[in-house]
């Protein structure tokens, strides 16, 4: 089961299991994992599940898929590293995933 | 049978017949046109919808006053053709009737990217969260005022006094437009809204287009005055300092589009979301005990109000080419509407839809804003004022009684009431 930490905006980390091919905004959803919105579910449809992929990372991650990159077109603080992490699945090669989270999801 | 009888019982048919749309599941399936304006004001539509959800949920209708349309009534459907705006355009016309080309005016709502995306980045900077935790205080206070001029234990308008107030505030705050002018905001907005495209035949086209021109005569001053100083957050500044819309005013048309689009969606939406809300809470006593015990679910009952409120009933696209939906042929250049009121009341997404529940699990899954590229701008501003709205209401009112039963909006598009009676009871 990969293992993700979520780090707070305040500097709180929070590290949970989760098995492969759930993305990462759901591992947040059900770990209760505060910061992350999702309004839309996980349809890349909101841009309120916003993190910010930890630089070591980036590699695995992947690319930002078209949908994505319109919806962070319009969300707030946005920099090179910004995901919806709705759109990140989970895999084992992503054990140990940082992600860092904004301010808040608006 | 006597003529006279015969003439009796023939009357007794034809108001039956002349009633039977009270009564979805008594017309044949196929001629179903759940876009007809009175069904709302009248408050039949949600059997119109349950019965499309259960029986066709991407439904054709072929004619109605709006020429032919589609459907789309269940939640992850709408959640599909909201967020693929490539195929499902917003260009022209949004609402399910065609606004009639003379007086089309563009604006960014109804557009499809690059022209939406760069007008929407250049006015979103005055709902950004910098802005509203700025204006967190002033609403606050606004609100304090209005709940304190209130009568207690008297008739009185709750959409007069309360939610028509609070949002002309709100809008002329964000347009920081002269605040003695403020009614003329939902003036302006009541009448773009009130056509004949959502069903409202009240104003003509005609009409309409000559207020609409008093609203633009007065935004280009206050353009003119804004351009001319440093930029600030408010939407006429933003405008009219951003590179990709500072000539806007050059093309009065899509100035006043965009003026529209920025008042109305300003304005109906959180008006009757505010007034919904207290409808919503004197059906549902046992709710309203359960937000008093816990003032904590205000920010969570603000998303179920809103969700069972559904402020905008519907959202219309275009599709721009053949598409195979759900099994149903959908054809370049037909009509694809969004009833975002019954997305609301899907049973398979939504656990008990048709119950009011102010701590209802995941109650930010709601369709009311829309998704994809053009979901609701300001939807941090709505719920802002009605989280402060309902906490300065707990603090002051240990009830407030509908006395009367709400007049409903004649529209397909703005759900939403012109009186509500109440009366308020002291803590």
């Amino acid at each position: 089961m990969p293992k993700v930490t979520f780090i707070e905006f305040d500097g709180t980390a929070h590290e949970v299991d989760v098995p492969a091919g759930g993305s990462v905004m759901e591992a947040a959803v059900s770990n209760n994992v505060p910061g992350i919105d999702a309004d839309c579910g996980g349809a890349c449809a909101c841009a309120t599940c916003h993190v910010f992929v930890n630089e070591a990372w980036m590699d695995k991650v992947g690319e930002r898929g078209d949908m994505e990159q319109s919806m962070l077109d319009f969300a707030e603080n946005v920099r090179s590293t910004s995901r919806l992490s709705c759109q990140i699945v989970l895999t084992d090669e992503l054990d140990g995933l940082v992600v860092d989270m904004p301010e808040a999801q608006h | 049978m006597s003529q006279a009888a015969a003439i009796d019982q023939q009357r007794v048919t034809d108001t039956q017949n002349a009633e039977a749309w009270r009564d979805p599941w008594s017309l044949p399936l196929e001629s179903l046109d759940p876009a007809r304006a009175i069904l709302f004001k009248e408050n039949v539509h949600e059997e119109y919808f349950r019965r499309l959800r259960q029986e066709d949920p991407v439904h054709y209708t072929a004619e109605s006053e709006f020429g032919a349309y589609w459907s789309i009534t269940k939640y992850n459907d709408i959640v599909a053709v909201d967020s693929n705006h490539k195929i499902f355009s917003s260009h022209k016309n949004i609402v399910v009737g065609d606004a009639p080309d003379e007086f089309y005016s563009p604006m960014f709502i109804a557009q499809d990217p690059p022209i939406h995306d760069v007008q929407r980045r250049a006015a979103q900077p005055a709902v950004a969260p910098t802005q509203l935790a700025d204006l967190e205080a002033l609403i606050r206070q606004r609100v304090c005022s209005i709940l304190d001029d209130l009568p207690v234990g008297v008739e009185f308008n709750w959409v007069d006094r309360v939610s028509i107030e609070l949002t002309t505030q709100m809008l002329a705050t964000l347009f920081d437009f002269p605040f003695e002018d403020r009614h003329l905001l939902p003036y302006w907005s009541d009448v773009a809204t009130a056509t004949p495209s959502t069903g409202r035949s009240d104003v003509t086209f005609e009409e309409r287009n000559k207020v609409l021109q008093e609203c633009l005569n007065y935004f280009g001053q206050l353009w003119h005055q804004r351009k001319n100083e440093p930029r600030k957050f408010d939407f006429i500044s933003l405008l009219a300092h951003d590179p990709e819309t500072k000539d806007m005013l050059d093309n009065p048309m899509e100035f006043l589009g965009n003026l529209i689009l920025l008042i109305v969606g300003g304005n109906d939406t959180t008006r009757n979301s505010i007034s919904g809300g207290v409808i919503q809470l004197s059906r549902a006593p046992e709710q309203w005990e359960k937000l008093k015990a816990n003032p904590a679910l205000v920010p969570n009952m603000v998303s179920e109000i809103i969700r069972y409120q559904t402020p905008l009933a519907h959202m219309r696209r275009t599709a721009l080419e053949d598409i195979e939906f759900q099994g149903k042929q959908i054809k370049k250049g037909d009509r694809v509407v969004m009833w975002y009121i019954s997305g609301n009341r899907d049973e398979e997404v939504i656990d008990e839809a048709d119950k009011f529940k102010v701590d209802r699990e995941n109650a930010r899954r709601h369709v009311s804003f829309g998704f994809g590229i053009h979901r609701c701008m300001g939807n941090r501003v709505a719920e802002m004022q009605l989280r402060i709205l309902w906490e300065e209401i707990l603090n002051r009112f240990e009830r407030i009684e509908v006395v009367g039963e709400p007049e409903r909006v004649l529209s397909n598009f703005v759900l939403g009431y012109t009186r509500l009676p109440v009366v308020l009871h002291a803590k």
